[in-house]
């Protein structure tokens, strides 16, 4: 017998349990706990950098602190929309959202077919409350009804009275607000992952295609296939930048930039032209190209000692500054007795300080310099080991022209060629590109995320501004009797009272 | 492409702001001297002290309309709309407060609450003009797009009403305080006799309602049109850069408030609060994230 009790004991408990945990969590307190839990555990990302949005300062702090780094990321911090416990919190808060929202839609079906409720006895309880005296040979709760009625109320008769109800959209806009949310999630969900975005530099003349070997680098979601991405190619055909010439406290401030590129899809090798603007991005079938960079690719030729060619293209260089000095690597592995390695700074409009550093005093090209630091030995390229083509590893180099060696940096202006050190050859500086910072990104959840958004945007709004209102009107021996209620806030049930006791009135 | 940017009108503008600024402190002060009457009276007939407060109101739509001169004035020195960075949002939010709260003054329980919005108008003025100011310049490319127009205008409504809203609660809170509600000492009374004058705690309190929930329709829109816009110029609508962060941590608190006010034990005092706690991370977000935080978002213009 005690046996038996003790094996039955936990199973019931186990039901109780649960039903008691649902009930907790599908409670209203717990929704708006956990509402504010998820407010709060936003803060953090905006205090920690993100590694999606900014993977630079969460390297930064590896960097500066590793052990602090190393805790931070244990905890997710770095991560903090993606984590565990940020995940459980929206987790957790959707399941209660659900599990409040669908019995109360039940609630809400059987109101929408009942009929409004009893008429209470006593009137004058109700928040407002009015009596009058009827005019001469007028019915007042059949008239109170012909009011109502035109009112859109919902109007039932019981003898000597009236109830009448009026306001079940609040309710509905509600409902279909939370389901919408609902709906936000999922699409957010799917839509995240079946997209992609990724990044590719562009210098004029090159083109992207769009596969796998044609971006710089992909953040593809969980369900991304690479087979499905749209065989199209973009060709940047010309880069162009409007700066400020006019306004004096302005000057140099960049107001349009402008890449016109050509599509092309194997239907339509001749390609369309198209112009990409930033906040105008162009739309293409199956991905979208984004304007979100630019810079200058300057172009230079390296000869040997011998005037053969063995280098010569435009190189990306990052700018450094709003006046577009820009640094870029150039990597010459063949064609030499050794490999040499340069760290070369652009200037488009270059001026010399009083310290003789240069400077850039103007973004655009204006007086364009390239000034070399030449490294020789060997640039690591054989090791098999993907090298970051922004970065030069000096670490088995040796400098030989530049700060810091008996050689000045090799300077070279537009048109013209400098000696290499140590006989090494020549540079000529041909000509500036430009190059574009081009994101390619698709994301098929993104409509039916607007539609959901507006959707409970919608919704909420009808719900917040439609009043629920009960109103009765009941005959009395002297006369009748006018009352109503409202669920919330009401600025205008007074005024639907008084109204409503005039019009039975007069008639 | 070219622009017209004039930084003598801008100039000028400045001056007019300064202007309104005068004008609002001596409103400022006579709505002060008003509510110290109206406490002091021992028979309660407020009509007698009513022409201080008009003469404060009469004063408010003076400095809104120099404001608006102001306002008007710096988008024309940028060829642009008054709004793209720190002190031009912080001159246009000013402006829009004003405009809601005259729009809103016929009903006699918002009227009294004039001390505060021209107390908060000249808190936010006066960062503006020492602290934010900046010459006028072109708009970074990013920027230039209708988005600009409507995601900032509505951002800037909401944060009006919300503003509104948190004066109503701040007086609800300081009418129901323990200490007010059972005043001791001479000091206590006096205030206390001040916040006689203010409406009814459920007036305050719902009225306070009424102002969050247009700011909450208005906020959750800016939310949308940003993601929409973001999607145009970063190629995500969404990406937990530091602002869409605030703008979601006030829309969840918004949310929060509502919910609060629906939720049996945490009507009245604690729903309020929380109201309030949403309208420091509007402040927050406008203040704090805008000038110290990371992001793309970069916009003060400091």
């Amino acid at each position: 017998m005690s046996s038996s009790q003790l094996y039955e004991a936990p199973e019931i408990g186990l039901t109780g349990w649960s039903r008691w945990i649902w009930r907790q969590l599908t409670s209203m307190r717990t929704a708006l706990i956990l509402l504010l839990l998820l407010a709060a555990a936003s803060v953090p990302g905006s205090i920690y950098p993100q590694r999606s949005a900014d993977p630079n300062g969460v390297a930064l702090y590896f960097d500066e602190d590793p052990v602090l780094a190393e805790t931070l990321d244990f905890f997710q911090l770095f991560d903090v929309y993606t984590s565990i416990w940020f995940s459980a919190i929206y987790i957790l808060l959707f399941t209660s959202l659900v599990g409040c929202v669908l019995p109360r839609t039940k609630i809400h079906f059987e109101a929408l077919k009942a009929q409004p409720v009893q008429t209470p006895t006593n009137l004058s309880r109700m928040p407002v409350f009015e009596s009058s005296t009827a005019a001469q040979g007028i019915d007042p709760v059949e008239k109170g009804m012909q009011i109502l009625q035109k009112q859109r109320y919902r109007v039932i008769r019981r003898g000597d009275s009236i109830s009448a109800e009026k306001g079940y959209l609040r309710e509905t806009g509600n409902l279909v607000f939370h389901f919408s949310l609902v709906g936000v999630l999922i699409a957010i969900g799917i839509g995240g992952g079946l997209s992609f975005s990724g990044q590719r530099v562009l210098a004029e003349g090159d083109t992207f295609v769009n596969n796998l070997a044609g971006f710089d680098s992909l953040s593809p979601g969980t369900f991304f296939n690479p087979d499905n991405l749209a065989p199209i190619s973009v060709t940047l055909d010309k880069f162009e930048v409007d700066y400020d010439f006019a306004n004096e406290t302005n000057i140099g401030a960049p107001l349009d930039f402008r890449a016109t590129v050509t599509v092309r899809t194997p239907e339509d090798q001749v390609g369309k032209t198209a112009l990409v603007r930033v906040n105008d991005p162009l739309d293409a079938t199956g991905a979208s190209v984004y304007l979100t960079g630019h810079g200058y690719a300057p172009q230079v030729t390296i000869r040997d000692a011998n005037g053969d060619i063995s280098y010569s293209g435009a190189t990306v260089f990052l700018p450094q500054d709003s006046n577009m000095t820009s640094i870029g690597i150039i990597k010459v592995p063949d064609n030499l007795p050794e490999q040499i390695g340069i760290v070369a700074f652009f200037y488009p409009s270059v001026i010399e300080l009083s310290s003789g550093a240069y400077t850039s005093i103007f973004p655009g090209v204006i007086e364009p310099l390239v000034s070399l630091n030449v490294y020789t030995g060997d640039l690591g390229l054989d090791s098999g080991i993907p090298l970051n083509v922004y970065a030069l590893d000096t670490d088995r180099l040796t400098q030989v022209a530049g700060r810091g060696t008996n050689n000045s940096a090799v300077e070279v202006k537009l048109g013209e060629t400098a000696d290499l050190p140590n006989g090494l050859g020549t540079v000529t500086f041909d000509g500036v590109k430009r190059f574009a910072s081009l994101d390619i990104a698709y994301n098929p959840g993104q409509f039916w995320v607007l539609i959901f958004s507006l959707l409970s945007l919608g919704a909420v709004t009808v719900s917040l501004v439609t009043p629920r209102r009960r109103v009765w009107v009941k005959a009395t021996s002297s006369g009748f009797e006018v009352a109503a209620l409202s669920k919330r806030d009401d600025p205008k049930l007074e005024e639907v009272v008084r109204e409503l006791t005039q019009g039975i009135r007069n008639g | 492409m070219t622009i017209v940017l004039n930084e003598a009108l801008s100039q000028q503008s400045l001056l007019v702001v300064y202007a309104a600024m005068a004008v609002f402190t001596l409103a400022f002060l006579v709505s002060v001297y008003h509510l110290s009457q109206a406490a002091s009276l021992k028979d309660k007939n407020l009509k007698s002290v009513v022409v201080f407060e008009r003469i404060a109101l009469a004063l408010t739509i003076l400095g809104t309309l120099i404001l608006a001169v102001g306002v008007f004035m710096r988008g024309f020195a940028a060829s642009r709309v008054p709004w793209a960075n720190l002190y031009e949002y912080s001159i246009t939010g000013s402006l829009i407060l004003l405009m809601i709260y005259l729009i809103s003054v016929r009903s006699k329980e918002v009227r009294i609450m004039g001390t505060f919005v021209v107390g908060f108008v000249l808190l936010v003025l006066g960062t503006a003009v020492s602290i934010f100011y900046v010459q006028v310049a072109s708009l970074m490319p990013a920027l230039q797009s209708y988005w600009l127009v409507i995601h900032v205008m509505v951002a800037l409504l909401a944060t009006g009403f919300f503003s509104l809203a948190a004066g109503l609660s701040g007086a609800y809170l300081l009418k129901t305080a323990n200490w007010v509600e059972n005043a001791k000492t001479t000091r206590t009374k006096n205030f206390r006799k001040i916040m006689e004058i203010f409406p009814s705690k459920e007036t305050l309190e719902r009225l306070a309602y009424r102002f969050n929930i247009i700011g909450f329709v208005l906020w959750s829109f800016t939310l949308i049109a940003g993601a929409i816009w973001a999607e145009r110029a970063w190629h995500r609508y969404w990406g937990w850069d530091t602002k869409e962060v605030w703008t979601f941590i006030i829309w969840t608190l918004y949310a929060g408030y509502l919910h609060a006010n629906a939720t049996r034990g945490w009507t009245g005092k604690r729903a309020v609060w929380l109201g309030l706690v949403g309208f420091a991370a509007v402040v927050f977000n406008f203040t704090i994230v805008n000038m110290f935080f990371k992001g793309l978002h970069v916009y003060s213009g400091l």
